[in-house]
């Protein structure tokens, strides 16, 4: 007894390395799990980027597998984010939404002269409000819809090549979406 | 006393310092009911940005946002509180709420400590027993009689 219980401190301790091992490997604490998953994306109209008198619903997202991609030019992030866009649109034939969100729309047009668009549709958001009833909470953010305008995956963060082939690559190919390999990504 | 006022005046000091700090947006209220509620609510919603402040407490701008749809949801929709919860909960989740419920994903965190309440009460316990066990010396004859002689010595 007296002998086993000398084995406390250590069996405390190792308690304490597997809860903080376990613990500390849970992944990004700033990573929310997303509330919409497996959820119909929700309804919303908006504006276009480019033609502001004319907005889209969400029907106009349903019907094919869609990335709907939140971003800003406040959000470098985005910036670093826009060239796998540029390419994915080259590459695959998804259609890609933007959702400009919480910009000017100045800043926004500049945006995509300088660097290029890579969506086929941009809305804007400029109040923030479409990204409340998205649950979004910083940008980037990117859904992937499939053609019932479902979420089936969603990405806080930017969208990077380790991204696109261990995630969306696979989910796009399971939804039969033409893609062409590419070296860049 | 000298020392009390003035440990009361710089308690005062960060309190008025702490309250300007704090976010102020203007809305109005129909009712003062419904500012009370507000002010209630926006208290009680963790903000998803930044881990550790409540959303009536954060700069970010979505706590801004999401102050805003409390007020909307509050003032315009006329949402009861429990309705006002369930909105954000929909769309941020759990996290929101600085009360999770208890489900199959949360269940560890309500049990572990429930479970450790338990253990040191058990730990307890047996000390205390044992305490007891050790606290009990059987005298014999000779004991006892030299026990009395001090007593009555006193």
């Amino acid at each position: 007894m007296k002998r086993l219980k000398s084995f406390v401190p250590l069996a405390i301790f190792i308690a304490i390395v597997v809860v903080s091992y376990v613990g500390f490997s849970l992944g990004d604490r700033h990573q929310l799990p997303s509330a919409l998953l497996d959820q119909a994306f929700p309804e919303f109209s908006a504006p276009l980027l480019y033609e502001p008198n004319r907005t889209v619903t969400r029907s106009d997202l349903v019907g094919r597998p869609t990335l709907v991609n939140v971003w800003a030019t406040w959000c470098p992030t985005c910036k670093a984010e826009h060239d796998v866009l540029m390419e994915i649109a080259a590459i695959s034939d998804i259609v890609l939404v933007g959702l400009n969100y919480k910009d000017e729309r100045q800043k926004a047009l500049a945006w995509l002269a300088d660097y290029g668009d890579p969506y086929d549709l941009v809305m804007s958001d400029e109040e923030g409000i479409i990204g409340v009833d998205l649950g979004v909470y910083g940008a980037p953010e990117t859904f992937l819809l499939d053609a019932q305008g479902r979420i089936v995956y969603k990405r806080v963060g930017d969208i990077n090549k380790r991204i696109w082939r261990g995630e969306l690559l696979p989910r796009l190919r399971d939804m039969g979406v033409t893609t062409r390999s590419s070296s860049e990504l | 006393m000298t020392l009390r006022l003035i440990f009361t005046g710089l308690a005062l000091l960060m309190c008025s310092v702490a309250e300007a700090a704090s976010p102020v947006d203007v809305y109005h209220f129909d009712t003062a009911q419904q500012q009370q509620r507000y002010r209630a609510l926006i208290e009680e919603f963790r903000c998803p940005k930044c881990l550790n402040t409540n959303i009536a407490g954060s700069d970010a701008p979505i706590a801004q946002d999401l102050r805003k749809a409390v007020h909307r949801l509050v003032v315009l929709e006329q949402y009861t509180d429990q309705q006002v919860r369930d909105y954000l909960q929909a769309r941020y989740g759990d996290f929101v709420l600085y009360d999770p419920p208890f489900t199959q994903r949360t269940w560890l965190i309500w049990m572990v400590p429930l479970c450790l309440g338990l253990l040191v009460l058990a730990v307890l316990f047996s000390l205390q027993r044992r305490a007891r066990r050790h606290a009990t010396i059987e005298l014999n004859a000779q004991d006892q009689s030299r026990l009395k002689a001090f007593l009555e010595d006193d």
